[in-house]
Protein backbone atom coordinates (compact mmCIF):
# COMPACT_ATOMS: atom_id res chain seq x y z
CA UNK A 1 0.00 0.00 0.00
CA UNK A 2 1.56 3.13 -0.89
CA UNK A 3 0.75 5.87 2.12
CA UNK A 4 0.39 9.66 0.42
CA UNK A 5 1.44 11.68 3.40
CA UNK A 6 2.44 15.02 1.93
CA UNK A 7 -1.12 16.48 1.66
CA UNK A 8 -1.08 19.60 3.50
CA UNK A 9 -3.61 21.16 2.12
CA UNK A 10 -6.07 19.17 4.38
CA UNK A 11 -7.80 21.34 6.80
CA UNK A 12 -7.04 18.94 9.70
CA UNK A 13 -3.48 19.01 8.38
CA UNK A 14 -1.25 16.16 6.73
CA UNK A 15 -1.42 12.58 7.97
CA UNK A 16 1.17 11.71 10.99
CA UNK A 17 2.00 9.04 13.34
CA UNK A 18 -0.19 9.60 16.26
CA UNK A 19 2.35 9.34 18.82
CA UNK A 20 4.67 11.53 17.85
CA UNK A 21 4.25 14.13 20.06
CA UNK A 22 6.67 17.50 20.82
CA UNK A 23 8.29 16.55 24.23
CA UNK A 24 8.98 19.61 26.18
CA UNK A 25 7.62 21.47 23.61
CA UNK A 26 3.97 20.04 24.50
CA UNK A 27 4.85 20.35 27.72
CA UNK A 28 4.52 23.80 27.73
CA UNK A 29 2.05 23.86 25.34
CA UNK A 30 0.04 22.39 27.63
CA UNK A 31 0.34 24.62 30.52
CA UNK A 32 -2.95 24.06 31.85
CA UNK A 33 -2.85 20.60 32.19
CA UNK A 34 1.08 20.99 33.87
CA UNK A 35 -0.71 22.85 36.67
CA UNK A 36 -3.08 20.53 37.28
CA UNK A 37 -1.04 17.56 37.37
CA UNK A 38 1.14 19.58 39.70
CA UNK A 39 -1.77 20.74 42.09
CA UNK A 40 -3.11 17.52 42.23
CA UNK A 41 0.36 16.23 43.34
CA UNK A 42 0.40 18.61 46.35
CA UNK A 43 -3.49 18.22 47.20
CA UNK A 44 -2.60 14.10 46.92
CA UNK A 45 0.50 14.80 49.76
CA UNK A 46 -1.43 16.65 51.85
CA UNK A 47 -4.50 14.74 52.23
CA UNK A 48 -6.23 13.80 55.70
CA UNK A 49 -2.64 15.66 56.81
CA UNK A 50 -3.79 18.41 59.64
CA UNK A 51 -0.29 20.14 59.46
CA UNK A 52 -1.01 19.91 55.26
CA UNK A 53 2.16 22.51 53.63
CA UNK A 54 3.76 23.45 56.94
CA UNK A 55 5.48 19.96 56.62
CA UNK A 56 7.43 22.31 53.63
CA UNK A 57 8.62 23.94 56.89
CA UNK A 58 9.15 21.65 59.38
CA UNK A 59 11.11 19.28 57.31
CA UNK A 60 13.90 21.12 56.04
CA UNK A 61 13.79 23.35 59.44
CA UNK A 62 14.39 20.21 61.42
CA UNK A 63 17.42 18.83 58.99
CA UNK A 64 18.67 22.92 59.64
CA UNK A 65 18.99 22.29 63.22
CA UNK A 66 20.60 18.57 62.56
CA UNK A 67 23.24 19.85 60.63
CA UNK A 68 23.94 22.92 62.39
CA UNK A 69 24.64 21.34 65.38
CA UNK A 70 26.95 18.61 63.88
CA UNK A 71 28.69 21.04 61.92
CA UNK A 72 29.17 23.06 65.32
CA UNK A 73 30.04 20.14 67.11
CA UNK A 74 31.61 17.53 65.15
CA UNK A 75 32.83 19.04 61.81
CA UNK A 76 34.18 22.47 63.72
CA UNK A 77 32.50 25.16 61.11
CA UNK A 78 32.72 27.85 63.04
CA UNK A 79 32.50 30.47 60.30
CA UNK A 80 30.99 33.58 60.38
CA UNK A 81 27.08 33.62 60.18
CA UNK A 82 26.99 29.50 59.60
CA UNK A 83 23.80 29.26 60.27
CA UNK A 84 22.97 30.92 56.43
CA UNK A 85 25.71 28.97 54.98
CA UNK A 86 24.09 25.77 55.60
CA UNK A 87 20.78 26.92 54.97
CA UNK A 88 21.47 28.30 51.66
CA UNK A 89 23.40 25.03 51.19
CA UNK A 90 20.97 23.19 52.24
CA UNK A 91 18.02 24.60 49.84
CA UNK A 92 20.09 23.18 46.89
CA UNK A 93 20.55 20.00 48.00
CA UNK A 94 17.06 19.57 49.67
CA UNK A 95 15.67 20.95 45.77
CA UNK A 96 18.44 18.73 43.72
CA UNK A 97 17.57 15.48 45.94
CA UNK A 98 13.77 15.93 45.39
CA UNK A 99 14.33 16.41 41.96
CA UNK A 100 15.97 12.98 41.51
CA UNK A 101 14.11 10.72 44.17
CA UNK A 102 10.59 12.06 42.65
CA UNK A 103 11.30 12.35 39.50
CA UNK A 104 12.50 9.35 38.77
CA UNK A 105 9.36 7.85 40.32
CA UNK A 106 7.02 10.21 38.77
CA UNK A 107 6.40 7.69 35.32
CA UNK A 108 6.32 4.63 37.22
CA UNK A 109 3.47 6.67 39.59
CA UNK A 110 1.14 7.50 36.97
CA UNK A 111 1.64 4.02 34.77
CA UNK A 112 -1.96 4.03 34.83
CA UNK A 113 -2.01 7.27 32.26
CA UNK A 114 0.88 6.47 30.61
CA UNK A 115 -0.84 2.86 29.65
CA UNK A 116 -3.54 4.00 28.57
CA UNK A 117 -3.80 7.67 27.20
CA UNK A 118 -1.56 9.64 24.73
CA UNK A 119 -0.23 12.64 26.24
CA UNK A 120 3.08 14.07 26.64
CA UNK A 121 4.86 11.69 28.80
CA UNK A 122 7.66 14.28 29.73
CA UNK A 123 4.62 15.91 31.71
CA UNK A 124 5.36 13.75 34.74
CA UNK A 125 9.13 14.42 34.94
CA UNK A 126 8.62 18.02 34.94
CA UNK A 127 5.31 17.88 36.91
CA UNK A 128 7.94 17.04 39.90
CA UNK A 129 10.12 19.32 39.02
CA UNK A 130 7.44 22.10 39.62
CA UNK A 131 6.12 20.42 42.98
CA UNK A 132 10.10 20.60 44.10
CA UNK A 133 9.93 24.55 43.21
CA UNK A 134 6.89 24.73 45.32
CA UNK A 135 8.46 23.18 47.85
CA UNK A 136 11.39 25.60 47.46
CA UNK A 137 8.96 28.77 48.38
CA UNK A 138 8.82 28.10 52.09
CA UNK A 139 12.65 27.34 52.43
CA UNK A 140 13.21 30.76 50.66
CA UNK A 141 10.84 32.61 52.96
CA UNK A 142 12.82 31.03 56.43
CA UNK A 143 15.86 32.18 54.52
CA UNK A 144 14.93 35.83 53.81
CA UNK A 145 13.71 35.79 57.44
CA UNK A 146 17.68 34.57 58.67
CA UNK A 147 18.76 36.78 55.65
CA UNK A 148 17.47 40.32 57.33
CA UNK A 149 18.12 38.87 61.19
CA UNK A 150 22.49 39.10 59.73
CA UNK A 151 22.20 42.22 58.25
CA UNK A 152 22.14 40.92 54.88
CA UNK A 153 23.14 44.08 52.25
CA UNK A 154 22.91 42.12 48.75
CA UNK A 155 24.71 43.68 45.80
CA UNK A 156 23.89 43.17 42.12
CA UNK A 157 26.34 40.14 41.84
CA UNK A 158 24.13 38.55 45.17
CA UNK A 159 20.85 39.00 43.00
CA UNK A 160 22.37 37.23 40.27
CA UNK A 161 23.97 34.46 41.87
CA UNK A 162 20.50 34.18 43.20
CA UNK A 163 19.16 33.62 39.74
CA UNK A 164 21.93 31.42 38.39
CA UNK A 165 22.18 28.82 41.42
CA UNK A 166 18.68 28.28 40.69
CA UNK A 167 18.83 28.54 37.17
CA UNK A 168 21.50 25.53 36.97
CA UNK A 169 19.19 23.42 39.61
CA UNK A 170 16.59 23.20 37.53
CA UNK A 171 17.81 22.60 34.56
CA UNK A 172 19.85 19.68 35.68
CA UNK A 173 17.11 18.50 37.78
CA UNK A 174 15.23 18.53 35.09
CA UNK A 175 17.16 16.60 32.83
CA UNK A 176 18.24 14.26 35.36
CA UNK A 177 14.64 13.98 36.56
CA UNK A 178 13.89 13.00 32.80
CA UNK A 179 16.57 10.26 32.34
CA UNK A 180 15.98 8.55 35.76
CA UNK A 181 12.23 8.56 35.16
CA UNK A 182 12.60 6.19 31.75
CA UNK A 183 15.20 4.30 32.68
CA UNK A 184 12.99 3.45 36.01
CA UNK A 185 10.47 2.05 33.24
CA UNK A 186 12.66 -0.64 32.66
CA UNK A 187 14.38 -1.07 35.99
CA UNK A 188 13.42 -0.42 38.98
CA UNK A 189 16.46 -0.89 40.72
CA UNK A 190 17.09 2.87 39.80
CA UNK A 191 14.90 4.22 42.30
CA UNK A 192 17.03 2.49 45.06
CA UNK A 193 20.11 3.56 43.59
CA UNK A 194 19.03 7.37 43.33
CA UNK A 195 18.35 7.12 47.06
CA UNK A 196 21.50 5.91 48.06
CA UNK A 197 23.21 8.67 45.77
CA UNK A 198 20.81 10.98 47.05
CA UNK A 199 21.93 10.20 50.83
CA UNK A 200 25.81 10.80 49.68
CA UNK A 201 24.83 13.83 47.54
CA UNK A 202 25.03 16.60 50.28
CA UNK A 203 28.32 15.92 51.25
CA UNK A 204 29.63 16.34 47.72
CA UNK A 205 29.23 20.14 48.21
CA UNK A 206 30.40 23.13 51.09
CA UNK A 207 27.14 23.12 53.38
CA UNK A 208 27.45 21.00 56.12
CA UNK A 209 31.30 22.36 56.21
CA UNK A 210 32.59 25.88 54.87
CA UNK A 211 34.68 25.45 51.23
CA UNK A 212 37.87 26.40 53.01
CA UNK A 213 37.53 23.05 54.77
CA UNK A 214 37.69 21.12 51.33
CA UNK A 215 39.82 23.20 49.34
CA UNK A 216 42.79 22.81 51.68
CA UNK A 217 42.63 18.93 51.71
CA UNK A 218 42.08 19.07 47.62
CA UNK A 219 45.05 21.67 47.49
CA UNK A 220 47.49 19.05 45.32
CA UNK A 221 45.27 17.49 43.78
CA UNK A 222 44.08 20.21 41.35
CA UNK A 223 41.90 17.43 38.90
CA UNK A 224 39.64 16.54 42.12
CA UNK A 225 39.43 20.20 43.04
CA UNK A 226 37.73 20.95 39.48
CA UNK A 227 35.91 17.71 39.61
CA UNK A 228 34.46 18.87 42.92
CA UNK A 229 33.70 23.06 42.07
CA UNK A 230 32.99 21.98 38.93
CA UNK A 231 30.03 19.64 39.73
CA UNK A 232 26.45 21.02 39.00
CA UNK A 233 25.19 21.06 42.83
CA UNK A 234 28.34 22.78 44.32
CA UNK A 235 28.53 25.52 41.69
CA UNK A 236 24.83 26.25 42.31
CA UNK A 237 25.54 25.99 46.45
CA UNK A 238 29.01 27.94 45.63
CA UNK A 239 26.62 30.70 43.85
CA UNK A 240 24.13 30.36 46.81
CA UNK A 241 26.11 31.44 49.40
CA UNK A 242 27.46 34.20 47.34
CA UNK A 243 24.07 35.24 47.31
CA UNK A 244 22.83 34.83 50.67
CA UNK A 245 25.75 34.08 52.97
CA UNK A 246 28.15 36.32 51.63
CA UNK A 247 26.54 39.45 51.71
CA UNK A 248 26.16 39.23 55.30
CA UNK A 249 29.64 39.92 56.07
CA UNK A 250 30.88 43.42 56.46
CA UNK A 251 33.31 43.44 53.29
CA UNK A 252 31.95 41.27 50.72
CA UNK A 253 34.58 41.85 48.16
CA UNK A 254 37.12 40.20 51.13
CA UNK A 255 34.56 37.66 52.22
CA UNK A 256 34.09 36.24 48.25
CA UNK A 257 38.13 36.40 48.03
CA UNK A 258 38.91 34.11 51.00
CA UNK A 259 35.64 31.97 51.10
CA UNK A 260 34.48 30.91 47.84
CA UNK A 261 36.47 29.75 44.66
CA UNK A 262 37.67 31.55 42.13
CA UNK A 263 35.21 32.40 38.83
CA UNK A 264 32.13 31.07 40.24
CA UNK A 265 30.94 32.98 37.77
CA UNK A 266 32.22 31.79 34.84
CA UNK A 267 31.86 28.42 35.93
CA UNK A 268 28.27 28.87 36.76
CA UNK A 269 27.51 30.45 33.26
CA UNK A 270 29.28 27.20 31.70
CA UNK A 271 27.09 25.28 33.78
CA UNK A 272 24.05 26.55 32.58
CA UNK A 273 25.03 26.60 28.70
CA UNK A 274 26.20 22.71 29.72
CA UNK A 275 22.65 22.34 31.51
CA UNK A 276 21.03 23.47 28.25
CA UNK A 277 23.02 20.49 26.33
CA UNK A 278 22.08 17.93 28.79
CA UNK A 279 18.55 18.53 28.49
CA UNK A 280 18.73 18.41 25.55
CA UNK A 281 20.39 15.01 25.49
CA UNK A 282 18.13 13.88 28.33
CA UNK A 283 15.08 14.56 26.21
CA UNK A 284 16.23 12.53 23.21
CA UNK A 285 17.02 9.73 25.74
CA UNK A 286 13.19 9.92 27.23
CA UNK A 287 12.01 10.11 23.61
CA UNK A 288 13.92 6.67 22.80
CA UNK A 289 12.70 4.69 25.91
CA UNK A 290 9.07 6.29 26.00
CA UNK A 291 8.45 4.73 22.95
CA UNK A 292 8.37 1.03 24.73
CA UNK A 293 6.85 2.43 28.25
CA UNK A 294 2.91 1.01 27.42
CA UNK A 295 3.79 -1.97 26.99
CA UNK A 296 6.34 -2.39 29.68
CA UNK A 297 4.58 -0.71 32.63
CA UNK B 1 -9.07 16.31 -2.11
CA UNK B 2 -6.99 12.76 -0.31
CA UNK B 3 -9.71 12.77 2.56
CA UNK B 4 -7.77 9.85 4.72
CA UNK B 5 -7.95 9.67 8.12
CA UNK B 6 -6.63 6.50 9.36
CA UNK B 7 -4.14 4.43 7.70
CA UNK B 8 -2.75 0.85 8.92
CA UNK B 9 0.19 -0.42 6.75
CA UNK B 10 1.20 -3.54 6.88
CA UNK B 11 1.27 -2.82 11.10
CA UNK B 12 2.24 -5.63 13.35
CA UNK B 13 2.96 -5.40 17.10
CA UNK B 14 4.70 -7.87 19.13
CA UNK B 15 5.15 -8.14 23.06
CA UNK B 16 7.90 -9.90 25.01
CA UNK B 17 6.33 -11.81 28.00
CA UNK B 18 9.52 -11.73 30.33
CA UNK B 19 9.29 -13.05 33.67
CA UNK B 20 10.80 -11.26 36.68
CA UNK B 21 14.42 -9.93 36.08
CA UNK B 22 16.80 -10.57 39.10
CA UNK B 23 20.16 -9.67 39.00
CA UNK B 24 20.06 -13.64 40.19
CA UNK B 25 18.43 -14.95 37.14
CA UNK B 26 19.71 -12.78 34.65
CA UNK B 27 23.80 -14.20 35.87
CA UNK B 28 22.07 -17.88 35.84
CA UNK B 29 20.64 -16.94 32.57
CA UNK B 30 24.13 -15.21 31.48
CA UNK B 31 26.29 -18.62 32.31
CA UNK B 32 23.55 -20.81 30.89
CA UNK B 33 22.86 -18.91 27.41
CA UNK B 34 19.21 -19.24 27.93
CA UNK B 35 17.07 -16.63 27.15
CA UNK B 36 13.92 -15.90 29.00
CA UNK B 37 12.15 -13.77 26.64
CA UNK B 38 8.92 -14.99 24.50
CA UNK B 39 7.63 -13.19 21.50
CA UNK B 40 4.45 -13.44 21.49
CA UNK B 41 2.26 -11.61 18.35
CA UNK B 42 -0.68 -9.92 19.02
CA UNK B 43 -1.26 -8.62 15.25
CA UNK B 44 0.37 -9.38 12.13
CA UNK B 45 0.32 -7.51 8.86
CA UNK B 46 -3.02 -5.34 9.50
CA UNK B 47 -3.92 -2.99 6.86
CA UNK B 48 -6.80 -0.73 6.07
CA UNK B 49 -7.31 2.56 5.26
CA UNK B 50 -10.63 4.77 6.50
CA UNK B 51 -11.89 8.01 5.21
CA UNK B 52 -12.94 11.00 6.86
CA UNK B 53 -16.67 10.25 8.31
CA UNK B 54 -16.16 6.08 7.74
CA UNK B 55 -17.17 3.99 10.98
CA UNK B 56 -15.46 0.56 11.10
CA UNK B 57 -17.07 -2.14 13.87
CA UNK B 58 -14.07 -4.43 14.82
CA UNK B 59 -14.80 -7.73 15.93
CA UNK B 60 -12.96 -10.40 17.48
CA UNK B 61 -12.65 -13.14 20.48
CA UNK B 62 -10.89 -11.90 23.52
CA UNK B 63 -7.26 -11.89 23.00
CA UNK B 64 -7.53 -11.12 18.93
CA UNK B 65 -5.68 -8.19 19.06
CA UNK B 66 -8.52 -4.85 19.06
CA UNK B 67 -7.14 -3.51 22.22
CA UNK B 68 -3.97 -3.31 21.06
CA UNK B 69 -5.05 -1.87 17.58
CA UNK B 70 -6.64 0.59 18.93
CA UNK B 71 -3.98 1.59 21.48
CA UNK B 72 -1.71 1.84 18.06
CA UNK B 73 -4.55 4.26 16.43
CA UNK B 74 -4.53 6.27 19.95
CA UNK B 75 -0.53 6.95 19.82
CA UNK B 76 -0.56 4.90 23.18
CA UNK B 77 2.02 2.57 21.59
CA UNK B 78 4.12 2.38 18.51
CA UNK B 79 4.19 -0.67 16.02
CA UNK B 80 6.95 -2.70 15.57
CA UNK B 81 6.35 -3.19 11.72
CA UNK B 82 4.67 -1.26 9.57
CA UNK B 83 2.78 2.39 9.66
CA UNK B 84 -0.22 3.84 11.39
CA UNK B 85 -0.98 7.18 10.12
CA UNK B 86 -3.82 8.93 10.93
CA UNK B 87 -5.22 12.67 10.44
CA UNK B 88 -6.51 15.56 12.95
CA UNK B 89 -7.65 14.76 17.00
CA UNK B 90 -8.43 11.70 18.24
CA UNK B 91 -10.21 10.82 21.46
CA UNK B 92 -12.65 8.42 22.33
CA UNK B 93 -14.35 5.85 24.97
CA UNK B 94 -10.85 3.87 26.01
CA UNK B 95 -9.93 3.32 29.39
CA UNK B 96 -12.52 5.31 30.30
CA UNK B 97 -11.59 7.30 33.81
CA UNK B 98 -8.14 6.65 33.51
CA UNK B 99 -6.72 10.04 34.36
CA UNK B 100 -9.46 10.54 37.24
CA UNK B 101 -8.15 10.29 40.74
CA UNK B 102 -10.19 9.47 43.69
CA UNK B 103 -9.12 12.17 45.75
CA UNK B 104 -9.99 14.90 43.87
CA UNK B 105 -14.01 16.07 43.84
CA UNK B 106 -16.49 15.48 40.92
CA UNK B 107 -15.83 19.31 39.31
CA UNK B 108 -12.00 19.03 39.89
CA UNK B 109 -12.29 15.27 37.93
CA UNK B 110 -13.38 16.95 35.10
CA UNK B 111 -11.24 20.00 34.54
CA UNK B 112 -8.55 17.30 34.87
CA UNK B 113 -9.90 14.62 32.94
CA UNK B 114 -10.86 17.13 30.09
CA UNK B 115 -6.95 18.70 30.29
CA UNK B 116 -5.55 15.15 29.96
CA UNK B 117 -7.70 14.30 27.02
CA UNK B 118 -6.59 17.22 25.71
CA UNK B 119 -9.12 19.84 26.17
CA UNK B 120 -7.74 23.49 27.30
CA UNK B 121 -8.90 25.69 30.34
CA UNK B 122 -11.24 27.76 28.10
CA UNK B 123 -13.16 24.97 26.17
CA UNK B 124 -13.37 22.68 29.15
CA UNK B 125 -15.57 25.95 30.98
CA UNK B 126 -17.32 26.22 27.64
CA UNK B 127 -18.72 22.83 27.91
CA UNK B 128 -18.49 22.06 32.30
CA UNK B 129 -22.37 22.81 31.80
CA UNK B 130 -23.36 20.18 28.75
CA UNK B 131 -20.93 17.59 30.95
CA UNK B 132 -22.12 17.87 34.11
CA UNK B 133 -25.89 18.26 32.44
CA UNK B 134 -24.63 14.41 30.36
CA UNK B 135 -23.68 12.99 33.83
CA UNK B 136 -26.39 13.79 35.63
CA UNK B 137 -24.01 14.28 38.88
CA UNK B 138 -25.03 17.64 40.02
CA UNK B 139 -25.89 16.46 43.41
CA UNK B 140 -22.33 14.92 43.82
CA UNK B 141 -20.34 17.48 42.18
CA UNK B 142 -18.71 18.56 45.19
CA UNK B 143 -17.89 15.16 46.97
CA UNK B 144 -14.51 13.24 46.35
CA UNK B 145 -14.61 10.66 43.81
CA UNK B 146 -13.79 8.26 46.17
CA UNK B 147 -17.45 8.17 47.56
CA UNK B 148 -18.68 7.43 44.07
CA UNK B 149 -19.95 3.93 42.88
CA UNK B 150 -18.28 2.21 39.68
CA UNK B 151 -21.67 3.56 38.52
CA UNK B 152 -21.36 6.91 38.63
CA UNK B 153 -17.94 7.08 38.29
CA UNK B 154 -18.07 6.08 34.97
CA UNK B 155 -21.18 8.38 34.29
CA UNK B 156 -18.82 11.11 34.79
CA UNK B 157 -16.03 9.74 33.23
CA UNK B 158 -18.19 8.84 29.71
CA UNK B 159 -19.38 12.76 30.16
CA UNK B 160 -16.25 14.41 29.86
CA UNK B 161 -14.91 11.91 27.28
CA UNK B 162 -17.51 13.02 24.72
CA UNK B 163 -17.48 15.99 25.24
CA UNK B 164 -13.65 15.99 23.73
CA UNK B 165 -13.79 18.03 20.21
CA UNK B 166 -12.25 15.32 17.94
CA UNK B 167 -12.35 13.86 13.87
CA UNK B 168 -11.24 10.45 15.38
CA UNK B 169 -13.57 8.71 17.79
CA UNK B 170 -12.08 5.23 19.13
CA UNK B 171 -14.77 3.31 21.04
CA UNK B 172 -13.62 0.09 23.28
CA UNK B 173 -16.25 -2.34 24.56
CA UNK B 174 -17.52 0.81 27.07
CA UNK B 175 -21.31 0.44 27.47
CA UNK B 176 -20.53 -2.89 29.80
CA UNK B 177 -21.72 -0.71 32.70
CA UNK B 178 -23.99 1.77 33.76
CA UNK B 179 -27.61 1.29 33.70
CA UNK B 180 -30.29 1.25 30.72
CA UNK B 181 -31.06 5.02 29.98
CA UNK B 182 -27.30 5.84 30.39
CA UNK B 183 -26.51 3.34 27.85
CA UNK B 184 -29.09 5.05 25.47
CA UNK B 185 -28.12 7.99 26.32
CA UNK B 186 -24.61 7.21 25.63
CA UNK B 187 -25.36 5.57 22.07
CA UNK B 188 -27.59 8.50 21.44
CA UNK B 189 -24.44 10.64 21.52
CA UNK B 190 -22.20 8.35 19.82
CA UNK B 191 -24.15 8.49 17.01
CA UNK B 192 -24.66 11.54 17.12
CA UNK B 193 -21.30 12.11 16.92
CA UNK B 194 -21.44 9.35 13.71
CA UNK B 195 -23.93 12.00 11.74
CA UNK B 196 -21.44 14.95 12.08
CA UNK B 197 -18.99 12.77 10.34
CA UNK B 198 -16.49 11.91 13.14
CA UNK B 199 -14.16 8.94 11.53
CA UNK B 200 -15.56 6.01 14.21
CA UNK B 201 -13.62 2.46 14.69
CA UNK B 202 -15.85 0.46 17.52
CA UNK B 203 -15.00 -2.60 19.27
CA UNK B 204 -17.90 -4.53 20.73
CA UNK B 205 -19.42 -7.39 21.04
CA UNK B 206 -22.84 -6.70 20.63
CA UNK B 207 -23.82 -7.18 16.95
CA UNK B 208 -26.86 -5.07 17.59
CA UNK B 209 -24.54 -1.90 18.15
CA UNK B 210 -21.71 -2.81 15.85
CA UNK B 211 -24.80 -3.07 12.90
CA UNK B 212 -26.28 0.18 14.52
CA UNK B 213 -23.52 1.82 14.23
CA UNK B 214 -21.15 1.02 12.04
CA UNK B 215 -21.31 0.46 7.92
CA UNK B 216 -17.51 -1.56 7.62
CA UNK B 217 -16.75 -4.50 9.84
CA UNK B 218 -13.22 -6.35 10.46
CA UNK B 219 -12.77 -9.58 11.92
CA UNK B 220 -9.81 -10.06 13.70
CA UNK B 221 -8.25 -13.64 15.04
CA UNK B 222 -5.68 -14.49 16.53
CA UNK B 223 -3.84 -10.88 15.39
CA UNK B 224 -4.54 -11.80 11.92
CA UNK B 225 -7.29 -9.60 9.81
CA UNK B 226 -9.57 -13.21 9.14
CA UNK B 227 -12.41 -10.55 7.39
CA UNK B 228 -12.93 -7.24 5.60
CA UNK B 229 -16.28 -6.18 4.76
CA UNK B 230 -19.83 -4.72 5.50
CA UNK B 231 -20.60 -4.30 9.12
CA UNK B 232 -23.29 -6.86 8.72
CA UNK B 233 -21.14 -9.80 6.34
CA UNK B 234 -18.13 -9.02 9.10
CA UNK B 235 -21.28 -9.80 12.03
CA UNK B 236 -22.54 -13.16 10.08
CA UNK B 237 -18.83 -14.39 9.86
CA UNK B 238 -17.86 -14.25 13.41
CA UNK B 239 -21.42 -15.99 13.89
CA UNK B 240 -22.60 -13.30 16.85
CA UNK B 241 -26.50 -13.77 16.95
CA UNK B 242 -28.01 -11.02 17.17
CA UNK B 243 -30.57 -11.14 19.98
CA UNK B 244 -28.72 -8.89 22.61
CA UNK B 245 -30.94 -5.86 23.15
CA UNK B 246 -27.80 -4.46 25.39
CA UNK B 247 -28.27 -0.46 24.90
CA UNK B 248 -30.91 -0.87 22.66
CA UNK B 249 -33.83 1.52 22.59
Amino acid sequence: MTVQTSDTTHPLGPLREPGQAGGLVDVFRRRYLLKLLVRKELRVRYQGSAVGLGWSYVQPLVRFCVYYFIAGLVVSHKTPHRALHIFCGLMMVQFFGNCMVAGTKSVIKNKSLVRKINMPREMFPVASVCVSLYHLFPMYVILFIGCFVSGWHPDALALLAMVMALAIMALWGLGVALILSSLNVFLRDVSNVVEVISTVLRWTCPMIYPWTAIAGKLANHPVLYDLYVSHPLCAAVVLANRAFWIPSFSNIHSATIHQLPQHIFLRGGILLGLGAVFLGIAQIIFRRLESRFAEQL
Amino acid sequence: MNNTSVVLDGVSKHFKLKNHRSIKRMTVNLVTGRREINKFTALDQISFELDQGDTLGLLGLNGSGKSTLLKLVSGVMEPDEGKVLTRGRIAGLIEVGAGFHSELSGRENIFLNGAILGMTEAEIRRKFDSILAFSEMEQFLDSSVRHYSSGMFMRLAFAVAVHTDCDIFLIDEVLAVGDQPFKRKCMRKIGQLKEEGRTMIYVSHNPKQVLRLCERGIVLQAGRMAFEGTAEQAVKFIEYSVDDDDGEE
